[in-house]
C-alpha cells in the first residue's frame, strides 16, 4: 500500500510499504477514508519528539471502513464506517475502566522507553513516535487498529466524512479541555490557540454553559473563524496586550477558566519567545511554555487552568508562586477519546455542533509534504488539511 | 554510600527468604596464590601459542586461555572433580537480586492459577523456551537468548531443575534451583490483594549466583540492570495477557518497517517479523502473540 512516511525533520514522502495484517485477536484492518493533520504531528516533524525513525507512518486522526476483523472482535462488521480514537485503550485495565483511556496501562508496547522520563507510561498512540507505541499511523491506505471494539465508533448515517473525521481527535481534545475546566454558569473562559482543537474547545465551552469565551491567536484567518463560526470574542496576541485586555474585559476579575490549546511550540513576538527559543537551542529546555505562563498570570484567583496543548519534556520559569498563592487548579492530559466520542457524535448528528468547517483542504497522500507545509505555516488560510488515501 | 536497589536483601521487601544453593561454577575453589600463578602461566603459554601459530599454537593458546580464565575466575573444574579446594576465605560468589512488581486488574485466584501452571510461563517470559513440571515439586526449565548475535549463539542453552520449596495456594510460591544448575537461582512470587479492589499485586524476586566466580560476578553486576528490565517486561507482558487476553504489539506486518533500534538497551533488534502471508482467509488467521525482542 501507499503511505506517507517520516524521513527526517520536515521530510515526508509517499512510500510503498507492506499491507497491515491482523496480528492480535482484537485487531481490525481499516481502509482509511480520511486522515487529518494534527498540531501534535508538527512536534514530530519539527523534531521536538524523540524516538521517531525513518520510515514511520504518521497520522492519528482518521475515519475508515472496516475491511478485516480479528477473531475476538464482537461489535464490528465488514463495511462499517467508523471513527477511531487517536489514543489506544485496552478497556480492561483500571485506567480504562475508570474512563481515563489515555492512561491505559497496556496499549503501549514500548512503555519502557517513556518510563525513565515519565515514571509510568501513558497509552499508545497511532503514528506518534516509538516512545508512544511505535504503531503505524493513518496517513496510509490501510491501518491496523488494536482493541478495535473499544476504539472504533460507528458514524451515524447522515454525518458526513468531513465532520466525522474531527471526532477522532480535535473534537474530543477540545471538549475535554472544556470539561476539565469545570465551567460553571456565568463563567468567562479564555482559550489560547484558535486551531481546530482551540475552536472545538470554544464550542464545547458554550455547550457546557460558559457565558463568554475569549479566544487568542496570532493568525488572522483563525481569529476570523473563531469569531464567525465559534462565536468567540477574539484577541490578536501580536497586537493586543493580553494581560490588560483579559483583565479589563472581565471587570478586573480575570477569566474564570483558562484553556491552553497551544502547548510546547508556542510562538509570540515577546522577548519570552526568544528566551525559550534560545534555551531550546542549547538544549536547556524542551518546550516553550509561553501560553502556560500567560494563563497562570491572567487567570482569576481560584480559577482553573486546563491544559490540552501537548508538552513533551521539561519547561522553565513557570510562575509557581502565582499559581500557588492564587489557589489555581491545574487539570491536564491527553484526551480520553473512548469516553467522549459517542457523546460528540450525537452532538454532530443532531446538529448542535458542526465540525466540517475545520477542513480547509482535501489532498491526496502524494501532496502530504505540501499539506503539512500549509498547516505548519498556517498559510493559505489553512485550519486543517485532510488526506484522502 | 551507594543507594541499593536490592530491596529484599535491604529488608525493604519481606520476600524471597531462600538463597540459591551455591553449586557448580558459582563456587570458588582455587586459592589466591594459585590463581595469580595460573593467570601468569596462562598468559605466558598463550603468548607463546599465538607467536607459534598453526595447530600447536591453537592448542597452546587454548590451554593458556583456560589457565588464565581459571586464575581469573577462581574456579577450576579439575579441582572440583578431585574434591580439591585450595581457596582461602571466600567460598561463594555473592547473591544478586532482582525485585519487580506489577498490579493486575484481575482476582488473585485467577492470576495465581495461571502462573501456577508453570507451562504457561513461556507465553509471557521472553527468554524461556520451555518449562515442564516433572512432579509435584520439581520442574525443568530451558532458557535461551533469541538472538542472531554470534556471541549469543555461542552461549549454551541454559537449563536447570527447580523445586518449589514453599507454596501457599493463591498467595505465594518460593522456588530454588536444584544443585547443578547452570546458574544457581531462587526466588519468590507473591500474590496480594491490591487495596480498594484494584486487583492483584504480583511481587517477584529472583536471586541468583553469578557463574564463573568473581569475573562472572563483575560482568553480571554490570548486566543486572538489563536483567531487571527483562524481568519487568516479563511481568508487564503477564499483566497484559491476564487483563486483555493478548499482548499488544507493534510487530507483524502493520504497514511500516519494523523497529530497528531498541533505545533502552542500545542494541540492534533482530527482525522477528513473520513473513507476510498472502491472501490468508479470515478464518485461518491465527492470533499470534509477539512482542519485540530484547537482545542481550
Amino acid at each position: 500500500m501507499r503511505a506517507l512516511c517520516y524521513n527526517g525533520r520536515n521530510d515526508l514522502r509517499v512510500e510503498r510499504v507492506p499491507d497491515p495484517e491482523i496480528v492480535n485477536p482484537q485487531d481490525i484492518i481499516l481502509r482509511v477514508i480520511m486522515s487529518s493533520v494534527c498540531g501534535s504531528d508538527l512536534h514530530l516533524l519539527n523534531g521536538y519528539v524523540p524516538t521517531m525513525q525513518e520510515g514511520d507512518i504518521i497520522g492519528h486522526e482518521f475515519i475508515g471502513e472496516v475491511v478485516e476483523i480479528g477473531p475476538d472482535v464482537k461489535k464490528l462488521r465488514r463495511g462499517d464506517r467508523v471513527v477511531v480514537g487517536s489514543i489506544i485503550g485496552c478497556g480492561e485495565c483500571s485506567y480504562c475502566q475508570s474512563q481515563s483511556w489515555s492512561l491505559c496501562d497496556n496499549s503501549n508496547p514500548n512503555a519502557y522507553m517513556v518510563e525513565p522520563l515519565y515514571g509510568y507510561s501513558p497509552a499508545g498512540i497511532f503514528g506518534y513516535s516509538h516512545a508512544f507505541g511505535g504503531y503505524a499511523g493513518s496517513h496510509a491506505e490501510y491501518i491496523r487498529v488494536p482493541f478495535a471494539d473499544r476504539g472504533c465508533f460507528l458514524i451515524p448515517e447522515g454525518v458526513k466524512d468531513e465532520s466525522a473525521v474531527f471526532c477522532s481527535d480535535a473534537f474530543p481534545t477540545g471538549f475535554m479541555g472544556a470539561d476539565m475546566a469545570d465551567i460553571r454558569p456565568g463563567d468567562t473562559v479564555a482559550v489560547w490557540g484558535c486551531g481546530a482543537v482551540g475552536q472545538m474547545a470554544i464550542r464545547s465551552a458554550y455547550l457546557l454553559g460558559a457565558e463568554r469565551v475569549i479566544a487568542m491567536d496570532r493568525h488572522k484567518h483563525l481569529l476570523e473563524q473563531a469569531k464567525n463560526n465559534s462565536n468567540a470574542e477574539v484577541l490578536s496576541i501580536d497586537e493586543i496586550d493580553i494581560q490588560e485586555a483579559l483583565k479589563e474585559m472581565t471587570g478586573g476579575r480575570g477569566p474564570d477558566r483558562c484553556i491552553d490549546a497551544v502547548g510546547m511550540e508556542a510562538v509570540s513576538s515577546s522577548p519570552q519567545y526568544y528566551y525559550d527559543k534560545a534555551k531550546q537551542w542549547v538544549r536547556l529546555e524542551n518546550d516553550r511554555p509561553i501560553v502556560l505562563r500567560e494563563a497562570i498570570k491572567a487567570c482569576r484567583k481560584g480559577g482553573t487552568i486546563s491544559i490540552i496543548g501537548v508538552y513533551g519534556g521539561f519547561v522553565d520559569s513557570i510562575p509557581m508562586g502565582a499559581a500557588m498563592n492564587k489557589g489555581l487548579t491545574f487539570k491536564m492530559g491527553q484526551m480520553h477519546a473512548q469516553k467522549y466520542i459517542p457523546r460528540l457524535l450525537d452532538y454532530v448528528a443532531n446538529g448542535q455542533v458542526d465540525t466540517s468547517d475545520l477542513l480547509t483542504y482535501k489532498m491526496p497522500l502524494e501532496e502530504g509534504q505540501r499539506g503539512y507545509d500549509y498547516f505548519n505555516s498556517k498559510s493559505n488560510n489553512t485550519t486543517r488539511v485532510v488526506f484522502t488515501p | 554510600m551507594a543507594r541499593t536497589a536490592n530491596l529484599a536483601q535491604a529488608g525493604v521487601l519481606d520476600i524471597a527468604p531462600v538463597d540459591p544453593i551455591p553449586s557448580g561454577s558459582s563456587k570458588i575453589n582455587v586459592g589466591q596464590n594459585e590463581r595469580w600463578l595460573s593467570v601468569g602461566a596462562g598468559l605466558l603459554v598463550a603468548n607463546i601459542g599465538i607467536r607459534r601459530g598453526g595447530i600447536g599454537g591453537v592448542l597452546l593458546t587454548a590451554l593458556g586461555a583456560t589457565l588464565a580464565l581459571r586464575g581469573a575466575s577462581g574456579y577450576c573444574p579439575i579441582n572440583d572433580a578431585l574434591g580439591r579446594d585450595t581457596s582461602d576465605d571466600k567460598t561463594e560468589t555473592n547473591v544478586l537480586e532482582i525485585s519487580k512488581s506489577v498490579t493486575i486488574n484481575k482476582p488473585r485466584e485467577e492470576v495465581y492459577q495461571f502462573w501456577r501452571k508453570l507451562e504457561n510461563l513461556p507465553q509471557f517470559m521472553r527468554h524461556l523456551e520451555d518449562v515442564k513440571q516433572t512432579d509435584e515439586r520439581r520442574s525443568h526449565w530451558v532458557a535461551r537468548l533469541d538472538s542472531e548475535n554470534i556471541a549469543a549463539k555461542a552461549l549454551p542453552k541454559v537449563e536447570w531443575d527447580a523445586d518449589i520449596v514453599e507454596e501457599e495456594e493463591n498467595s505465594r510460591l518460593v522456588w530454588r534451583s536444584v544443585p547443578g544448575a547452570t546458574i544457581d537461582n531462587s526466588g519468590e512470587v507473591r500474590f496480594v490483594d491490591a487495596p480498594g479492589n484494584r486487583g492483584t499485586e504480583v511481587h517477584a524476586t529472583i536471586k541468583y549466583r553469578p557463574p564463573q566466580g568473581i569475573v562472572g560476578e563483575a560482568v553480571l553486576k554490570l548486566l543486572n540492570p538489563a536483567f531487571k528490565q527483562m524481568v519487568k517486561e516479563d511481568i508487564r507482558r503477564f499483566k497484559r495477557l491476564m487483563e486483555t487476553g493478548e499482548i499488544p504489539t507493534n510487530e507483524g506486518p502493520s504497514g511500516r518497517k519494523p523497529e530497528t533500534i531498541n533505545p533502552a538497551l542500545r542494541q540492534p533488534i533482530q527482525n522477528t517479523q513473520t513473513t507476510p502471508q498472502q491472501d490468508t482467509p479470515q478464518s485461518q488467521t491465527k492470533p499470534s502473540i509477539t512482542d519485540e525482542s530484547i537482545v542481550l
